[in-house]
């Protein structure tokens, strides 16, 4: 922890519960709380878990040319989406790398909230700002609130009887990827049924001063305080990118296997490079794996076979909700088959994994 | 939490006592302060039986959901038998790392070494500083 980091206005509610403190995109969030994150993890799939995703950028963009710019600097459209609704996406360099992965909430005609990740908010605000000066401006502007509003996910198979017990509306009728406007004990609450733990959940944008009294409301009510180390192996079990690990501004939406949330009949930024890959096939492409056991794949392990270098992991963990090893990782194109077989170095120790199909966790379905 | 006074501690944060002076036997663990910084272990990769371990040199690995750390041997010695029980329940050594949750037992060189390591009120001074 530095004096430099960014903090929350959770920070004092997570050392007081006892979370453990670490640097994460430039601010000071709990990787774990003391019950630990296997217990995390469960609370999440098993009942309700609450996690502080203030550190995520929050960044209205508005005007008559709000659509066009976004249709412009995303992979998906903004244009055709329906207001009331939300969408998951990706936005990209010129080279087709991705910048970051963004989901955005169409508010009305000509207004969005979009959310980017912690990290790489300075690097979007930037990009963004650079097309809105070069070709969007005056009809597109854009606001920055996240210094004054808090995020909040709130996740679990628990969570739309939870809620509906605590705000002022009957919230577990919203759709997925759609958003409403409701209250939690007076403090109005921005709340969208998205989420990136592969469970049922809803995510809350607050007021920066009403944000201690939501997240104790939901804990009160029984949710789990969960940390940045729950959520990892939360998105990983769900087969969901992390920037930083499966994507980034070297890796194409294509190669990491997301071409369904890429446009293949639009014109923007590096539409021709994600199109010719989508048309063309690329070298490597993300894969998801199984080793039997618990020691961890890790980023920057080797993926081998027969003694060659033909891939590297991305992301690994020991999955408590399938109790076994799991990891994502790029590997030539030849090798990504469902049940291939290959070789991991785990720190010299050879060690045989099976490529596996994404998800590798998805939730029961409930009737 | 102090550190039970009955055994002596590495810098590395592992424990090790004499359990049975007639053989030279000692018996050797991390310390509650280890598992806490490690989180939820998962895995351990330990010595073998028979095997020479040294001083301060590394004897295995030890993985949390979220980090893999090296263990280092606190003495010269031979391993005489490993706690079998971690193999399936690592978390014992979350839940008690100074009884069911110990590591190996050992054949020490020379008991008197481990009177050179850190006593528990200096190893929780150490960990109060770091």
């Amino acid at each position: 922890m530095t004096a430099d980091n960014l903090k929350t206005g959770l920070y004092d509610t997570h050392v007081s519960l006892g979370g453990r403190m670490v640097e994460f995109g430039g601010w000071d969030m709990p990787v774990q709380y003391p019950e630990g994150i296997l217990a995390e993890v469960k609370a999440i799939r098993t009942a309700t878990g609450v996690f502080d995703v203030s550190h995520m950028g929050r960044l209205y963009l508005s005007g008559p040319k709000a659509s066009e710019f976004l249709d412009w600097v995303l992979t998906g459209s903004a244009s055709t989406l329906r207001v009331g609704r939300a969408r998951y996406c990706l936005i990209c360099n010129e080279k087709g790398g991705v910048i970051d992965d963004t989901i955005f909430y169409r508010l009305a005609e000509d207004r969005y909230l979009l959310i980017p990740n912690a990290g790489n908010r300075p690097a979007v605000v930037a990009w963004f700002q650079r097309w809105i000066d070069e070709r969007f401006s005056p009809g597109c502007t854009m606001e920055d609130v996240t210094t004054t509003t808090g995020l909040i996910a709130f996740q679990g198979p628990g969570t739309p009887e939870l809620i509906d017990k605590i705000a002022n509306d009957q919230l577990s009728a919203m759709r997925a990827f759609s958003w409403a406007e409701s209250a939690i004990q007076g403090s109005p609450i921005f709340v969208g049924r998205t989420g990136y733990t592969g469970e049922d959940g809803f995510e809350m944008l607050v007021q920066g001063n009403d944000l201690v009294k939501v997240w104790t409301a939901l804990t009160d009510a029984g949710a789990a305080p969960c940390g940045l180390g729950a959520r990892d192996v939360l998105r990983l079990e769900a087969g969901l990118p992390l920037h930083g690990h499966e994507i980034d501004e070297e890796t194409s939406p294509i190669e990491a296997g997301l071409d369904r949330f890429v446009r293949a009949d639009a014109e923007y930024v590096a539409s021709d490079i994600l199109q010719a890959q989508m048309n063309n096939g690329v070298q490597r492409k993300l894969v998801g794996f199984t080793l039997p056991g618990r020691s961890a794949p890790r980023a920057g392990y080797s993926l081998l076979d027969q003694g060659e270098t033909i891939g590297t992991v991305t992301s690994g963990s020991y999955s408590p909700t399938l109790d076994t090893s799991i990891g994502m990782g790029y590997v030539l194109e030849r090798y990504v088959e469902p049940g291939t077989v290959l070789d991991l170095d785990i720190r010299g120790r050879m060690v045989t994994v099976t490529v596996t199909a994404l998800p590798f966790y998805t939730r029961p379905r409930r009737t | 939490m102090s550190s039970p006074d009955d055994r002596k501690y590495t810098k590395e944060h592992e424990w090790i006592m004499i359990d049975d002076a007639a053989t030279n036997s000692a018996v050797a663990g991390i310390t509650h302060y280890a598992q806490d910084q490690l989180g939820d272990i998962v895995y351990f990769e330990l010595p073998k039986v028979g095997d020479n371990i040294t001083h301060l040199a590394k004897m295995g690995e030890v993985e949390s959901v979220k980090a893999v750390s090296d263990l280092f041997s606190p003495i010269d010695g031979v391993v005489t038998e490993v706690n079998e029980k971690l193999l399936d329940h690592p978390e014992l050594v979350n839940e008690d790392p100074f009884g069911e949750g110990w590591l190996i037992k050992a054949t020490v060189a020379n008991a008197a070494a481990i009177d050179e390591l850190m006593s528990a009120t200096d190893y929780d001074a150490f960990t109060a500083a770091s």
